[in-house]
């Protein structure tokens, strides 16, 4: 208690940030990489394949989805001037997003309502798949906006965006690719644990190849940061760039062989470790920017006592959802079917 | 469509499309709560398969409020970022609580919803009635957040030491709390006509078993308790309009003049340019009784708001008619039900003027829904915070107003068309 009362409250109510950021990549993101699957689902077991997709979706993605609604409260909340600033230079991406989150949501719902191999289920799985890989791969951009140095708020507050750094550059265009990558990846592994037999094999063979494309993607894109970001490479590399990346590399070799031994519940666990390093990497590159080079946390922080509110009602409010959290992934979660 | 009237446009369309699932968030976990008890208490298998049904609907209706819910978070500060900057952390806290509200929906209605085999069934009701309290939590608290907008307490503060605000204003507004009981209120009604509606209309073709019958009263019950208390609360809503927005209830009224001993108008249509109401029948002094207790009480009208303040008189005046109209219109209907129900109850499956006024009645908790929330909203025009930052004030810089507005319409009607068709298909199993 001591720490959290002499805690710098704008580094609190980023960290809680970072948290619920983590939650929804880690939790969400395996949703949004189910409907992946269930996009590129092919072979004898399609169905089942897709079958076992919306059986782990179904009772836990809403709850999923609220930890972005929480990141999104806790920016205009604790961050006005930053979420000010987002609001502006992502407007035509946000809208994309919100797109993606409408359909891929919407979608999902419509086709469970009726019965496999209807003529609604076969017209909103195309829809539900394509807006479940469209969106991470639009949020990985946001990703590398607010880090590229492509957002300039300038010290009247007009916020002005360079179109070629923030959406075309290759690292951005990588970051968004590996955003998408990590989904189906988690997905994959989370459901060898949540299936049995032949359909878990398949999401191991699935497991493996996002696993390679998810490292192919972050070979690629390692060299590209010093010289595009240089100021979270500076970051991720000070005092040694051992920690986080290797940390990063161990953590994800540990998860692919993992599953490649078949232990799958090790998999899901350094898995999961392995999106939690990646963007506490990205986080403490970033530190302490909000919005690289012009918008830091600090400078974004409103005036008022709202970051004092936060993390004040943050243990009470934690105290009903954890038990209920709790309780969900028990009932649902705990024993494979 | 200017710019501003296109962010206006879009943010209308975007919250009147959430508002319809947001209110069945509240008012369908409350059915679904009270069929399960009476499954419990009575062990009639017919309120478990009401239970099933509502239950699918839900997981559906569910879905789409949550995501437009995420829209509507994403555009406050696509469209009016100047807005949240300066007041995102004073409302913040209102949404902040409503998120864990919110949040915890969210869990509890996966819980219930795919629950029912893994939990026993009182664990399971259970399940149903956390959802119910805290749907209803959610919109109790996001209140806040709007009624801040009609009545900024501590705009001086935050204007000039905003470090000395207290995070708890948002929560000491007295406008907050008769709105938010009357707009939750809402919610129950809405869903309770709606679903009654349903049944009615299933009845007037033939579809007249006991399971339906029990269908029909559990809505008509819930919809009518809140339909008999809102005139109440829309009372006291209106005085406390009058005493902080008296400009607002002079649009409401239409009355263009300060008078005493003022009038309540019943329907007519006001001239913005003339100063003239057409068409309607003045009640002398009611409104003065209305607003402040007193016949000859003295009513602000629209000559002491400069002529650029004005709201859009006709849609607010008329507005607020549909409200009211809508609002008594299933007052009655209920009443009549409960007489039915009262001296002839087997007759109530067979009463086609009934089950005909129950299908009338059907749209009308939405329409007082969506028309009170315009005469609250647009009432306040030009303003988005009220007598503080001009609406246009609040407006993005960003082009591409006209694709995101395209964009959106179609996505929402799109949704809207195939949600219906699909409901048209859920029958019980």
């Amino acid at each position: 208690m001591h720490l959290w009362s002499t805690l710098d409250p704008v580094v609190g109510a980023a960290l809680v940030m970072l948290l619920a950021l983590m939650a929804y990549a880690v939790l969400a993101g395996a949703d949004f990489g189910g409907g992946i699957w269930d996009l590129l689902a092919t072979g004898p077991r399609q169905e089942q394949h897709r079958q076992a997709i919306a059986r782990a979706m179904g009772p836990v993605w809403e709850a999923n989805h609220v930890w972005l609604i929480f990141v999104i409260v806790i920016l205009f909340t604790v961050f006005p001037t930053g979420y000010r600033a987002l609001g502006i230079a992502f407007f035509g991406l946000f809208h994309l997003v919100l797109i993606g989150i409408v359909l891929r949501g919407a979608a999902f719902a419509f086709r469970a309502a009726a019965s496999g191999e209807s003529r609604q289920w076969r017209l909103w799985s195309p829809v539900f798949g394509a807006s479940s890989a469209v969106t991470p791969f639009l949020l990985g951009l946001a990703a590398a906006a607010v880090s590229g140095g492509g957002i300039r708020v300038l010290p009247g507050g007009t916020v002005q965006v360079d179109p070629i750094l923030t959406w075309y550059s290759p690292v951005s265009i990588l970051m968004g690719l590996l955003t998408t990558a990590m989904c189906a990846y988690l997905a994959a592994v989370f459901l060898t644990v949540e299936t049995r037999g032949e359909v878990q094999e398949d999401f191991r063979r699935r497991a493996l190849w996002s696993g390679a494309v998810m490292g192919l993607l972050a070979a690629a894109l390692l060299p590209l940061l010093p010289a595009a970001m240089p100021h979270l490479w500076e970051h991720l590399t000070r005092p040694a760039p051992a920690p986080i990346l290797l940390g990063g590399a161990a953590l994800a070799l540990l998860s692919a062989a993992a599953i490649y031994t078949r232990r799958y519940l090790l998999g899901r666990a350094a898995a999961v470790a392995q999106v939690v390093v990646l963007l506490s990497g990205w986080a403490v590159g970033q530190w302490p920017y909000l919005i690289y080079p012009d918008i830091t946390f600090h400078g974004a922080a409103a005036a008022g006592p709202s970051i004092r509110f936060l993390l004040q009602t943050l243990p009470f409010g934690l105290l009903v959802l954890l038990p209920s959290l709790w309780l969900l992934f028990r009932v649902f979660k705990a024993e494979v079917r | 469509m200017s710019h501003l009237d296109a962010a206006r446009f879009q943010m209308a369309y975007s919250l009147f499309f959430h508002m319809i699932f947001a209110a069945l968030g509240v008012g369908m976990p409350a059915l679904l709560a009270a069929a399960e008890y009476l499954h419990l208490r009575t062990k009639d298998p017919q309120y478990l398969r009401l239970a099933g049904t509502w239950a699918r609907a839900t997981a559906v209706l569910f879905a789409i409020g949550a995501v437009s819910g995420t829209g509507i978070a994403f555009e406050l500060g696509l469209l009016w970022p100047e807005f949240m900057h300066f007041a995102g952390s004073t409302i913040g806290p209102a949404f902040t609580l409503e998120g864990y509200a919110f949040f915890t929906e969210a869990i509890f209605i996966g819980l219930y919803l795919y629950g029912r085999d893994r939990m026993r069934p009182v664990a399971h009701w259970l399940t149903s009635v956390a959802v119910a309290v805290s749907g209803a939590a959610s919109s109790v608290l996001v209140t806040a957040a709007n009624a801040w907008m009609q009545n900024p307490v501590g705009i001086e503060t935050l204007r000039s030491h905003p470090e000395a605000l207290s995070p708890w204003v948002v929560f000491t507004n007295p406008h907050w709390p008769i709105m938010a009981l009357h707009s939750t209120l809402a919610c129950y009604a809405a869903t309770g006509f709606a679903v009654s509606g349903v049944y009615a209309w299933g009845m007037l073709r033939g579809r007249t078993d006991s399971l339906r019958q029990k269908a029909l009263q559990i809505a008509v019950i819930m919809g009518l308790l809140a339909a008999v208390t809102m005139p109440l609360t829309g009372d006291v809503s209106a005085k406390v309009v009058a005493r902080h927005q008296p400009e607002k209830l002079a649009a409401m009224e239409a009355l263009f003049v300060t008078r005493t001993r003022a009038p309540l108008l019943i329907g007519g249509l006001p001239d913005q340019e003339t100063g003239k109401v057409c068409c309607g029948v003045e009640l002398p002094g009611l409104l003065s009784f209305l607003a402040y207790g007193a016949l000859d009480a003295e009513v602000m009208g629209l000559d002491q708001v400069p002529r650029d303040e004005w709201p859009n008189l006709p849609l607010v005046h008329l507005s607020f008619q549909l409200m009211v109209g809508a609002g008594l219109a299933m007052v009655l209907v209920g009443l009549y039900y409960a007489w039915v129900r009262w001296r002839r109850p087997a007759d109530v499956a067979r009463d086609r003027r009934l089950l005909w006024l129950l299908v009338i009645a059907a749209p009308m908790g939405y329409l007082a829904l969506e028309a009170g929330w315009i005469v609250a909203e647009a009432g306040r025009q030009p303003w988005t915070i009220w007598k503080a930052m001009l609406t246009a004030d609040a407006v993005t810089p960003s082009g591409g107003m006209d694709p995101s507005v395209a964009g959106f319409t179609a996505l929402y009607a799109a949704l809207a068309v195939a949600l219906v068709l699909l409901l048209r298909r859920l029958r019980h199993e």
